[in-house]
């Protein structure tokens, strides 16, 4: 009897003991840094940004592979704001002050962003924003790695005045109506201004976020178009609205021959499952498309093609598409890594000092520099047209990297905006 | 056409004469390698010699068939390979291949090209597409080519879109009296690339052009400006059909029985989700075109259950009792979001249209009517046309209206009531779900497409009038016609708003609706 009850005594202590070292050989080796993932999994937006979120934890899986950062792996605490602007900003608030992250990943329309700015600027906390978008903002507290204004727009605009994209006149701008197509327009309409276009010959059009019916709206291209000058249509449309705007598009017959559309936010993601047959021809301006070739392009899609299929990623286990916020994404972790490791340290002022400058292989072909002031990529910009199968043609791009103007020189009293954060600016006086 | 070009060239690669045939080497370099101009040079070079050898090549190009391997040039089209200059077969293909990328503006070329080229084929179907494609606009290099083409043309049809592209043509011409002809001869065409070149000739510094173009221009713009209004009447009645889709089964549950039923949209949603389920169990087969035929029913009988088995677990001890019904039904429609979230992922889903429902029927002066539209509108009035039969022709409907009119009666004289309020609600549920496999051709299938749409449905059903069937129909068609309207003078953001407060002033004057229940049925 007592023998039994010495024989479990023992077991048990064997038991704790083991439970201890175990506990504390796993404290020695998760020794982990926090990072927030902020996109929406849910709702409009979802078909966007939803394999941004895949494409963090990705490269998340891919560092901690090789080590973590400063020895530390990364955890990610992935948050859904399901496409509702405000649950943005509580969402930041909640990854800042109670999962206490190092720096969030997030974001993709403007209004989520500038949801979200005033939270990361009172807690004073890092946002790495992946997307093209219109300019007009600096933040201390935000890395812009996608394409500001004159990485995207104007150069898209300039090939379509120019005779291989088919010499436009007149011009539609088409857009969601929310603050990004606002004042992305509003930058071209002055610079279609300062080439001699007449207001006469610019449409504006805005539809609400969802918007499912595009019979009005293509009708009026059709006769704006047939007014007496060669007619192409800037696309600012954002989110599952694309896939009726192009549907509409096919079944209505209006050409990429007859009247070009170039658009900003529609990647190989949003036409995915859209008939592209009768889209042939049309364009989008990017700073990345998947089917550019380089050595860094290859090894990326295929890392995202296995992972996507590992981790069954929807959609992507069976047809692995990449785009160009998904290589901002990529772009930003790895510099924000870099810069940790230049710096030593979490702290956000001394990352912050660290990222300017930053270099990294960019999958689409260049050396990405962050600037050393403005917060913002240098990026070369590429124009693409539609294939058959989806994919997209380059047939036009930037010979090099091209530095970002995120105070826009068309918006009047830009010229006086100092083109990095005000606070740095400040103490430097 | 593309199919037989591309056969006729096999055909010769497959010829034991080595090099089968051959086309000019340089003009196919300069086409593959050159800058812009050289490029579009080589096309008229190519065409030249009117080989049929050299319009297949060039329809390879445009189709993006064109590779080049080194200073080789291929042509590879479902992984057989030929030479583009001498057209031997080429296996195996070599590595390293690269597109040459054809553009807008060279695809634009080419084709021009092309259909002018066709223009000499005996075949009609041939020659008619090769004159409509010229008559969408083409290059002013092409006249000689469509003058010789008019001359030979005897079909009057043909002959008069010739006509037509070659006075656009000549408008271009440095002579006044073509010019001046040429002006008169497009006042009678319908095109909108009449009203194009016509606009650019009315701003003309010869007062005579100007005047004449200014005529045309506003004959032509009067026959456009018809083919508008069709194209607005028409919008308006294909979004008036969809709001009766989405509203009829709510006009059943909401109009007849009186249910606020707040997961209406859910039940929409769920008839999508049923013809994505479909059309994945299609795909694997044979029978792809046809999955909507399994569709229709299978989306209706599930979004039928959904329906009845809520109205028997919660519904039915609600009735009578609006509030409480429109909480239990909203915290439903939750529920069913989540679930369908649950199942098939946040993100939406890709519905395939079938391929007869991509394109559409060029119906006149610059009006396309796209086929999947005139299917739903098709589909809406079938489902209308059946759903009155059912409720007027049959035993259930008779049950139905006897039981919505006075169910202690109804009761008295033997009617089931509670099974009859079952089989009602499957039945406005059931539509939903045939509102859903409709709005799955034209748009998103998401968890969240419902929401989109249940204001909408409400809208339609109380402006309609509640209770009646014909008041759906013309409040769906009325909001359909002032959202286009709208829509065409204010733009999509403001005439969604001035919809609304329409809605809201016409409720305030006239709380019945459009068309009140007269008589002894309305009691509360």
């Amino acid at each position: 009897m007592k023998r039994r009850i010495f024989i479990k005594q023992l077991a048990l202590t064997a038991a704790i003991a083991a439970i201890g070292l175990g506990s504390n050989s796993l404290n020695a080796q998760q020794k982990t840094v926090k990072v927030g993932v902020l996109h929406s999994l849910s709702g409009t937006m979802a078909i966007s940004e939803t394999v941004l979120k895949d494409t963090v934890l990705m490269a998340i899986d891919e560092i901690n592979a090789k080590g973590g950062v400063l020895g530390m792996k990364i955890e990610p605490v992935v948050v859904d704001p399901a496409s509702n602007w405000p649950l943005f900003a509580e969402k930041a608030r909640q990854l800042i002050t109670q999962d206490k992250v190092a720096v969030t990943f997030g974001c993709w329309t403007s209004v989520s962003r500038k949801s979200v700015l005033p939270v990361f600027e009172e807690l004073n906390s890092l946002l790495f924003y992946p997307v093209q978008y219109e300019g007009e903002e600096i933040s201390k507290n935000v890395f812009y790695t996608g394409a500001a204004p004159n990485q995207q727009a104007i150069p898209a605009v300039e090939y379509l005045m120019s005779k291989d994209g088919g010499t436009a006149k007149r011009w539609v701008l088409l857009g969601t109506d929310y603050v990004y197509p606002r004042t992305t327009n509003k930058i071209l309409r002055a610079f279609l201004k300062s080439k001699g276009v007449a207001d006469a010959d610019i449409m504006e059009e805005y539809t609400p976020f969802g918007h499912s019916d595009y019979q009005t709206i293509i009708a009026k291209i059709k006769k704006f178009a047939s007014e007496g000058k060669k007619t192409a249509v800037v696309s600012t449309i954002n989110g599952d609205s694309n896939v009726p705007f192009y549907k509409e598009l096919g079944n209505q017959g209006l050409k990429a021959t007859d009247v070009p559309v170039v658009a900003f936010s529609v990647g190989e993601e949003e036409l995915r499952g859209v008939d592209t047959k009768p889209l042939v021809g049309h364009l989008a301006a990017w700073n990345y498309f998947m089917s550019i070739k380089a050595p860094a392009n290859d090894a990326f899609t295929k890392k995202w093609a296995t992972y996507a299929k590992t981790k069954n990623v929807a959609g992507h286990k069976d047809k692995a598409l990449t785009n160009d916020p998904m290589e901002a994404t990529y772009i930003g972790i790895y510099m924000w890594k870099q810069a940790v490791e230049k710096a030593k340290s979490f702290d956000v002022a001394k990352v912050t000092a660290a990222m300017g400058g930053q270099t990294f292989t960019a999958p689409s072909g260049i050396t990405s520099t962050m600037d050393a002031k403005n917060h913002h990529l240098h990026k070369a910009v590429f124009i693409g047209e539609i294939k058959a199968d989806g994919q997209f043609n380059v047939v036009w791009k930037t010979k090099g990297p091209v530095k970002a103007q995120p105070w826009s020189p068309y918006i009047a009293g830009n010229d006086k905006k100092k083109d990095e954060p005000a606070l740095m600016a400040e103490k430097k006086k | 056409m593309k199919t037989l070009l591309f056969a006729l060239l096999l055909c010769a690669s497959a010829s034991p004469a080595a090099p089968a045939f051959a086309i000019d080497k340089t003009a196919v370099e300069k086409l593959a390698f050159g800058d812009a101009d050289e490029r579009s040079a080589s096309i008229a070079a190519l065409l030249a010699e009117g080989d049929p050898h050299a319009a297949a090549l060039l329809e390879a190009v445009s189709e993006g068939d064109m590779q080049s391997a080194g200073k080789r040039i291929l042509i590879v089209k479902g992984g057989q390979g030929i030479d583009a200059v001498t057209g031997e077969a080429v296996a195996p293909l070599p590595e390293g291949r690269e597109d040459v990328v054809a553009n807008n503006r060279l695809r634009r070329e080419i084709e021009g090209a092309l259909a002018a080229f066709k223009l000499l084929s005996p075949e009609r179907p041939t020659r008619l597409a090769a004159a409509k494609a010229l008559a969408g606009g083409a290059d002013a290099a092409m006249l000689p080519l469509v003058k010789k083409a008019l001359e030979k043309e005897t079909d009057s049809d043909i002959k008069l879109l010739l006509e037509l592209t070659a006075a656009s043509m000549e408008m271009h011409s440095g002579d006044k009296e073509t010019r001046l002809a040429a002006i008169q001869r497009l006042g009678e065409s319908n095109s909108p690339n009449s009203r194009t070149l016509l606009a650019q000739a009315a701003a003309d510094a010869d007062d005579d052009i100007r005047l004449a173009a200014q005529k045309s221009l506003r004959e032509v713009q009067g026959k456009l400006a018809w083919g508008e209004r069709a194209g607005l009447l028409f919008a308006g009645i294909s979004l008036g059909s969809i709001l009766l889709l989405t509203a009829l089964g709510l006009a059943i549950t909401y109009g007849l029985m009186g249910v606020i039923n707040m997961a209406h949209g859910e039940l929409i949603m769920i008839g999508a989700y049923a013809t994505y389920v479909v059309q994945i169990l299609f795909r694997k087969t044979n029978f792809f075109e046809w999955y909507l035929l399994l569709a229709v029913p299978v989306s209706f009988i599930v979004a039928a259950a959904v329906g009845m088995l809520l109205e028997r677990v919660v519904i039915r001890w609600l009735y009578g009792r609006p509030l409480e019904t429109l909480l239990a039904t909203w915290g439903i429609s939750l529920m069913l979001i989540q679930s369908v979230r649950t199942v098939f992922g946040a993100a939406n889903v890709q519905v395939e249209n079938p391929a007869f429902m991509s394109g559409g029927i060029h119906a006149f002066a610059g009006v396309v009517l796209p086929w999947s539209r005139l299917v739903i509108i098709a589909f809406a009035i079938a489902v209308l046309i059946s759903m009155w039969l059912l409720l007027t022709k049959t035993r259930l409907g008779l049950f139905v209206r006897g039981v919505t009119q006075n169910r202690a009666m109804a009761s008295c004289v033997g009617v089931p009531t509670g099974l009859v309020d079952m089989w009602a609600f499957g039945l406005g549920s059931g539509i939903a779900g045939l509102a859903g496999c409709a709005l799955s051709q034209i748009g998103n299938v998401g968890p969240d497409l419902g929401q989109g749409y249940i204001v909408d449905s409400f809208m339609v059903v109380v402006f309609g009038g509640v209770g009646q069937l014909a008041g759906t129909v013309y409040a769906a068609l009325t909001l359909g016609f002032a959202n286009k309207f709208l829509e065409e003078v204010s733009g999509a953001v403001i005439a969604k708003i001035m919809v609304l407060v329409f809605i809201i002033i016409f409720i305030q004057r006239r709380p019945q609706g459009l068309f009140a229940v007269k008589g002894r049925a309305v009691e509360a």
